[in-house]
């Protein structure tokens, strides 16, 4: 049997999760759907490798992360600038690198967002758990184990072919910056809102408090209450903002609870929703209605345009 | 497998808005039977009519959460579809959930609530034993964790309120109550309901298939064993 090869951590950071596209179709047994809490920074990571979007990346949160390569293959780092170096170089995010065993690739701590991507060409070969390789640490479920990467983990992926350098331009890079307006489709039971309490929520600011991780942002802010008890639990879709007792909005990211009984006013669009995991606590947000048409026709063009992206070849 | 059937009259759908690829279907006002077997089956046929167009089906007490994928299709073909397969639904019979035996243990040691909860009722310990082992549940709803099931209605007679403090760590496999809903916790985590009994079965195995013994329809019926009978069955104490 040959060694298996591919990456090996020397710094996990605060938080280096293994993440594919995520895991569908297991809601029924109380999964999580984990995945890329910055999809759009995901799937041009994977892009720039010339991966396709199911590829496995390995998703940083705030960064101090480092990894040793142990073969010939092409890497690209995306999302929250975290100074990316190789071999002590500074290299250009949003570009694809090539690099060589033993070179030594590191990220320091997020200066702009809080999440980035490191994809790699053909993408971690790790063995998925119910038809995915995201890790969601609740559940002990995906990734090498199920658990956050530590250092010595060893991240498989075959040695490739060197392939054109590729690179999202400047202008056509997202921007995270720390102020965001979240476009929300309402939900049905806005109508368990009274007048009041829909306005104060539609023109106040909220702040991203300390609790905001994969799971769910909680927003601290004007209270709105609900005049709707005893809900039964249903479904909790993306994005989904729920408001409990204390009217303080919880906005439902990747690793949310696949049920739950708190009234939601609506539910933030995917592409709002990755923005918002850029978001760091004291960040601020604030909330508009769109229609679902509109939505559909948002997120239609979204991935339409992340399929023939801006990504153009370095001279 | 059971194939005894339910009469239904009438199936009404409600179809609402959830997110941007995201619609809600509720057949009812309340949990029961025929909403449980309804919502089933609307999933299955959405399933065979959709195909890969649908991202996720998430079923509840008397809800059904469809996420579909907006390259494939959008709102007003979702909704078709489920309209017309209530129709389909209404005034024919549905299948009932199968039927599914827990073994479980009633002793004190694993039983950590047992006694205040039968004391809180003014029952005997045997008497809350036997009244909870009286019914067949109904699994309403599948989440807080992988695997843990949802089922009622338990008798009010040993229904009681969570706990006010919840627990750090509950067993995995313990048998609880909160109000009038019954579970076993499929991994040992931090919880709130009264814990009454544990079961020896791994209520979610990611390397089995299927990965769980019941699913969101299914109906439950609990069955004392002996804590030799808990033991061999792999039970942990």
């Amino acid at each position: 049997m040959a060694d298996v090869v591919g990456f090996e951590v020397v710094k996990p950071g605060l938080l280096a999760l293994l993440q594919d596209q995520g895991r569908f179709g297991y809601e029924h047994l109380g999964l999580s759907s984990g995945g890329p809490v910055d999809g759009c920074a995901f799937t041009l990571a994977n892009q720039l490798c010339g991966n396709s979007q199911r590829a496995t990346t390995v998703e940083i949160s705030l960064g101090g992360f480092a990894v040793r390569a142990q073969l010939h293959t092409t890497i690209a780092v995306t999302g929250a600038s975290m100074g990316l170096r190789i071999n002590g170089e500074p290299c250009a995010q949003w570009r694809s690198h090539r690099v060589a065993p033993g070179d030594l690739l590191e990220l320091g701590y997020a200066r702009r967002g809080c999440r980035s991507y490191l994809a790699v060409a053909g993408g971690f070969t790790v063995a998925p758990q119910f038809g995915s390789t995201a890790t969601v640490l609740r559940e002990g479920i995906g990734g090498l184990n199920g658990t956050a990467l530590v250092s010595r983990d060893l991240l498989p992926c075959e040695a490739s072919l060197p392939q054109p350098v590729l690179q999202l331009p400047a202008v056509s890079q997202p921007q995270y910056p720390t102020a965001r307006v979240l476009r929300l489709v309402l939900g049905y039971q806005h109508l368990a809102f009274a007048d009041d309490q829909l306005h104060r929520f539609f023109t106040s600011e909220y702040r991203v408090s300390a609790l905001c991780d994969r799971m769910a942002y909680r927003l601290q802010g004007p209270s709105v209450t609900a005049s709707l008890q005893g809900m039964l639990s249903e479904g909790n879709c993306l994005g989904a903002v729920q408001l409990p007792p204390d009217g303080q909005p919880i906005v439902l990211l990747n690793d949310r609870q696949s049920i739950g009984g708190y009234p939601k006013m609506g539910s933030v669009l995917a592409v709002d929703c990755a923005y918002l995991g850029q978001l760091s606590a004291g960040d601020k947000v604030r909330f508009s209605v769109i229609s679902q048409f509109e939505a559909e026709t948002i997120a239609a063009d979204t991935a339409r345009a992340s399929l023939c992206s801006a990504i153009i070849a370095c001279k | 497998m059971n194939t005894e059937s339910l009469a239904v009259d009438a199936v009404t759908a409600t179809i609402e808005v959830a997110g941007e690829n995201a619609l809600i279907v509720y057949l009812g006002e309340r949990p029961s039977a025929v909403v449980s077997a309804s919502l089933f089956a609307l999933a299955q046929a959405l399933k065979q009519q959709l195909g890969k167009a649908i991202i996720g089906l998430t079923p509840s007490y008397a809800s059904l959460l469809i996420s579909y994928d907006l390259q494939q299709s959008n709102a007003r073909q979702v909704t078709e579809a489920v309209n017309e397969i209530v129709t389909t639904l209404a005034p024919g019979s549905q299948q009932d959930g199968c039927l599914v035996v827990l073994p479980v243990y009633y002793g004190a040691e694993v039983g950590l609530d047992l006694h205040s909860l039968a004391q809180a009722k003014g029952l005997a310990a045997k008497e809350v034993i036997a009244i909870h082992q009286q019914r067949e549940y109904r699994v309403y709803a599948i989440g807080f964790a992988p695997g843990f099931a949802y089922l009622g209605d338990v008798d009010e007679r040993i229904a009681a309120p969570r706990l006010a403090t919840p627990r750090q760590q509950v067993p995995r496999g313990s048998v609880a109550i909160a109000e009038r809903q019954t579970a076993v916790y499929p991994a040992q985590s931090p919880g709130g309901w009264n814990i009454i009994a544990r079961c020896p079965l791994a209520m979610f195995d990611p390397h089995s298939t299927p990965a769980m013994p019941v699913q969101v329809g299914d109906r439950v019926q609990f069955e004392a064993i002996s804590r030799a009978q808990f033991l061999d069955l792999g039970g942990e104490l």
